[in-house]
């Protein structure tokens, strides 16, 4: 094998490992991550509806999953990831329209993004748990 | 003198080496708009109605309002879903066969629910 053709053994970039942990690149795989998230729930929610349009007794059985504590878990972290990935996702529009570059607006808005999104989903837990 | 590789053809219909141009960055973007009250909207009415019977959820599900919000969020939200859903596997599933295999998998799962709730609740709002 020639020296040209010989696989290469040193790390190659993106190396996550030897990367320091930082608000921007944690926030920019936890928007990838809340979306995966979001995807998968939004299949728990349609059979929500879906067992709402059936009859009494199946509806009774999907909402005590619900209203148990897995299924409280399921929502509420269901709730956190919408109110993640939307703020953040308004983050982004604003970067698609060409503003907030700079790094230091990068980490104020990521911090607007991480507060508003926390008081929102303790405020929907709150809220959610008074009304079972 | 033109400097671009291009033709003028080409350049001019702006669809670039993969023939589809910008149209799945802007169906992103426009789902995302429109899911930004359509989310803040649901988020409430979750809230709201997580630990509700079967004749309040229908009641509310039947409503004409909340029928139309309510389809136009699951239309909107799964194709968004689904469109986020294949640039995540555009970016980590690199055999050609299995990234194929995975996109319409995504999409056909998408297309199922989707329909299945519309359904749903058109079977609620109309009563059958």
């Amino acid at each position: 094998m020639s020296v040209a053709n010989r696989p290469v053994h040193r790390p190659l970039s993106p190396h996550l490992q030897v990367y320091k942990w930082q608000l921007t690149s944690v926030m920019s795989i936890l928007h990838r991550a809340t979306g995966i998230a979001l995807s998968v729930g939004a299949l728990y929610l349609a059979t929500w509806v879906i067992y709402a349009a059936s009859n009494p007794t199946a509806y009774a059985l999907f909402q005590s999953f619900n209203t148990s504590i897995v299924g409280r878990i399921v929502l509420g972290g269901w709730l956190f990831c919408a109110f993640y990935h939307l703020c953040n996702g308004i983050r982004h529009l604003f970067w698609d329209a060409g503003y907030g570059f700079e790094l230091k607006d990068a980490y104020r808005s990521g911090w607007i993004v991480v507060a508003v999104s926390l008081i929102a989903t303790v405020v929907s837990w709150i809220v959610g748990l008074r009304l079972v | 003198m033109n400097s671009d590789l291009r033709t003028p053809l080409a350049r001019a219909r702006g669809l670039g080496s993969a023939r589809a141009g910008v149209h799945h960055w802007w169906a992103q973007r426009l789902t995302a708009i429109a899911l930004i009250p359509l989310v803040v909207w649901f988020a409430i009415s979750l809230v709201m109605m997580s630990g509700a019977d079967y004749g309040a959820v229908r009641a509310w599900i039947g409503s004409p309002m909340v029928m139309v919000l309510l389809i136009l969020t699951i239309a909107v939200g799964l194709h968004h879903g689904q469109l986020g859903l294949q640039v995540v596997i555009e970016d980590y599933v690199h055999g050609d066969g299995s990234k194929l295999a995975l996109i319409v998998a995504v999409r056909f799962v998408a297309v199922l629910f989707g329909l299945a709730a519309i359904v749903a609740v058109l079977r609620i709002g109309f009563g059958s």
